[in-house]
């Protein structure tokens, strides 16, 4: 596949891996905020090319590990409503709640359906005008543009039978939040290509500044993420801390503007409460005043279940990229994909699955160098 | 939420309004429907980075080869210090 | 480290969910926990694809599968031939040359009879290429929306031609793994009719008996371990079930193993994993490495395993997991997935 297939070449990860190991002096902690970074990461076994002074530490890059228990448990009861047929993407569906999950509460009757685009939901609502369809809109900026073209066809059209539940997070926030903290350990920062691809990384220049770390908008194939950590590495080497473009074939400064429109009319940024940190201001989207009647939350006036947050569970501390998910006590023991204890554990894109998944500490192989 | 897959544009609607039109895109010989409504000045035979049924962006092919690029001057690099170190 | 307590519930375990049919984990734990239990007894804890029995003094081979695909008519097939095929696989899976056939239908009111009719011929060509005949069945009709139109039950019976038993037990350290042709064609194609995918090129299930292959090894006298069809749950599954079982490791080179184009293509866009992807008409293979060589120059003169190539080989590290090393050179562990395969977006 062209632009998948060179960017799995094994000589030129081979040479990257070379030139990052000729190249480092001292440790550094670089972290990177994209789940499906962490998946290529781990399923491609990076590490193993990478030198012991480089440590590869995961954010909270899994927007539905981040989805708070209390929005969970609305999914639930707005799905378990006899009128609706709840559509989302596969990922949402064995996130536990308080309770249950879509997963189980499909298995007890409702009608939870599986969609790969916010279109498909609004066209099953045009085909089921006596059903509500609602549409769990999870994700990043990545997926904004996409869901809010859904509800723009759904006003544009007259599909009022059609709305969302809102989750949306969004990721300079959430690096501010772990950068302010003071665990913070992260030297560096690898920042997500598919987010970039549609905001530009305008907004991550005040932070380099700031806070005085390197960020490098980076791409998803193994040799993105080795030159990507390269390009950290010789920023931190040299004592720079700017932003810096890898995945230059699809990101530019200022993003994709048709799409940042899209999101403008029909979304604002809003509070946001992420699930194992708590809330960080101004780091959630949500519906503007025009199309606000297609709020699901607002339709369906679900109270929904206290949402209490597991507090010794550290899915919190994973996210924040404190700890390893192999380094929690009830990994793999009392914490298992079938029997999860937190969303990351659940959710594909998540730390502790993708660990659980593919590695384990006697097998990552020796480390270069 | 960043599964974004790589394809070439095929076969472009004849529809005037760009958020409306869409495209066959071709993934190593499948193909799917695809909306173009925040790519609206592709062209037939570039490719698209696709996302939940959208096309985000037309990959630039000449930063493509970039990466490759700079990966065989670091391997002339190479070579050249190997060379001198030679006795 | 503190005690973990954490306040969110475990998931009700009471009821079954679509994961338990997955072939992943939760599969393997209903098995564990309520059927092996209730039946105790040494064939099925040989946990193979069929049981092999001794019957006055003849060694036969036993197997049953459910089928419940949704579309019940796809490219290259029906439930019907995928139904004979699955069990007659099963049986050469066990080294047994399949003969006998039965078949239960569950038919739900309202079904086309056309529609029973087409499955029916298929089955009908699908045993007469097997080397099948069909003893006995059973029909049974429910109300309109209990079933998704045909439900189909399929046991067999064979007779053991492979002089020694062949399973997870006679798998040996150093053992070569070999597959007999590309991965993942049967559940790309249920999944393109469902999501409604085109291809370039028409993609097909793989839906094909096996026992021509198996049969060129026995004769050929390549000691076969064991051997072990691809279906629900692809070739993951397969091997980390034979690795947990035999309680010795699987190595295998993720560049070696065999993925058509279109598959892969496919694979990208929907978010699955090829690995872990049904397919119908393929197995995975275990000989002695001193054999391998004259094993894959057999399976490849034979049709259904022309594409057959090694992707690993058995060892006694990492007991009971199967590790790939990746493209890039660094390695991963393959795991059963834990229910059904659910697409990622991410």
């Amino acid at each position: 596949m062209k632009f998948v297939d060179e960017y799995n070449d094994p000589a030129a990860a081979a040479r990257l891996s070379a030139a990052i190991g000729a190249l480092v002096r001292r440790p550094w902690t670089i972290m990177e905020v994209c789940g499906g970074q962490t998946h290529t990461i781990l399923r491609s076994g990076l590490e193993a090319l990478l030198p012991p002074e480089v440590t590869l530490v995961h954010g909270p890059g899994c927007p539905v590990c981040v989805t708070p228990v209390g929005l969970i448990d609305k999914a639930v009861e707005i799905a378990r409503d006899p009128r609706v047929m709840f559509c989302s993407f596969g990922d949402m569906l064995r996130v536990p709640g308080s309770g249950a999950s879509l997963l189980e509460a499909k298995a007890a009757g409702a009608d939870v359906r599986i969609v790969y685009s916010p279109l498909d939901a609004v066209a099953l609502a045009k085909a089921h005008p006596e059903r509500q369809v609602v549409f769990f809109a999870v994700g990043f900026e990545t997926t904004a543009p996409a869901n809010a073209m859904a509800v723009w066809t759904a006003a544009r059209e007259g599909v009022e039978n059609f709305s969302v539940l809102v989750a949306h997070v969004l990721v300079p926030p959430a690096m501010e939040a772990i950068l302010g903290s003071p665990d913070c350990r992260v030297n560096g920062f690898l920042a997500a290509g598919h987010v970039c691809t549609v905001m530009g990384y305008r907004e991550y220049e005040p932070i380099a500044a700031q806070y005085k770390v390197p960020i490098v908008v980076t791409g998803f194939e193994p040799v993105d993420l080795l030159e990507g950590v390269y390009m950290t590495v010789a920023q931190l080497e040299s004592g720079r801390a700017e932003v810096e473009n890898q995945y230059a074939r699809s990101v530019r400064r200022e993003g994709n503007r048709p799409a940042q429109a899209c999101v403008a009319e029909i979304f604002e940024v809003s509070r946001r409460e992420w699930r194992g940190i708590g809330e960080i201001p101004e780091s959630g989207l949500r519906l503007t005043a025009k199309y606000r009647r297609f709020d699901a939350e607002e339709r369906f006036a679900v109270a929904g279940v206290g949402g209490r947050e597991p507090e010794e569970c550290l899915a919190g501390l994973v996210l924040q990229g404190l700890v390893k998910p192999d380094a929690c006590p009830a990994f793999r023991t009392r914490c298992t994909p079938e029997r999860p204890l937190g969303a990351p554990m659940v959710s594909s894109e998540g730390a502790c699955a993708a660990y659980y998944r593919y590695g384990r500490p006697d097998l990552s192989g020796a480390r270069a160098r | 939420m960043c599964l974004a897959v790589p394809g070439r544009v095929v076969e472009i609607s004849p529809e005037p309004d760009p958020a409306l039109r869409r495209a066959k895109v071709d993934f190593a010989g499948v193909r799917k429907d695809v909306s173009l409504a925040f790519t609206p000045d592709v062209l037939v035979g570039e490719y698209v980075l696709v996302h939940v049924g959208f096309a985000l962006t037309v990959i630039d092919e000449a930063e493509a080869r970039r990466v490759f690029d700079t990966l065989r001057e670091m391997g002339e690099l190479e070579e050249l210090n190997a060379a001198e170190e030679l006795p | 480290m503190a005690d973990l307590t954490c306040p969110v519930l475990a998931p009700a375990d009471d009821r079954i969910l679509l994961g338990h049919g997955g072939g992943g984990r939760l599969t393997q734990q209903l098995l564990e926990r309520l059927f092996l239990p209730a039946f105790a007894n040494a064939a099925l804890e040989a946990r193979h694809d069929g049981a092999v029995i001794e019957a006055g003094g003849a060694r036969l081979a036993f197997s049953t599968d459910g089928y419940v695909v949704r579309p019940l008519v796809f490219p290259g097939g029906t439930i019907g031939d995928l139904a004979v095929n699955g069990t007659a696989n099963d049986l050469a899976m066990c080294g047994a040359r399949p003969l006998w056939l039965s078949a239960g239908f569950i038919l739900e009111e309202g079904l086309a009879i056309g529609v029973l009719e087409r499955i029916v011929a298929s089955m009908r060509d699908a045993a007469a290429a097997a080397g099948m005949t069909l003893v006995t069945g059973d029909t049974k009709v429910v109300d309109r929306g209990k079933g998704d139109g045909v439900f189909i039950t399929t046991a067999g019976v064979g007779l053991v031609e492979a002089p020694s038993a062949i399973g997870p037990a006679a798998v040996q350290p150093g053992d070569s793994i070999l597959v007999s042709g590309d991965l993942g064609r049967h559940g790309v194609t249920i999944l393109s009719v469902r999501e409604g995918l085109e291809f370039e090129a028409p993609i097909e299930t793989d839906c094909a008996p096996v026992w021509n292959a198996v049969d060129a090894l026995l004769r050929a006298g390549i000691e076969v371990h064991c051997l072990r069809d691809l279906t629900r749950g692809g070739l993951a599954s397969a091997l980390c079930e034979i690795a947990s079982a035999r309680g010795l490791g699987i190595r295998i080179e993720d560049a070696a193993v065999p993925v058509g184009d279109l598959v892969r293509g496919a694979c990208e866009i929907l978010g699955l994993d090829p690995l872990y992807v049904a397919c119908e008409g393929r197995f995975a293979a275990f000989v002695p490495a001193a054999q391998e060589e004259a094993a894959l120059r057999v399976l490849s003169a034979v049709p259904v395993s022309s594409g057959a190539v090694r992707i690993g080989s058995v060892t006694t590290e990492h007991a009971g997991t199967v590790v790939a090393r990746t493209r890039i050179g660094g390695s991963r562990v393959v795991d059963l997935f834990s229910g059904e395969q659910l697409p990622r977006i991410c």
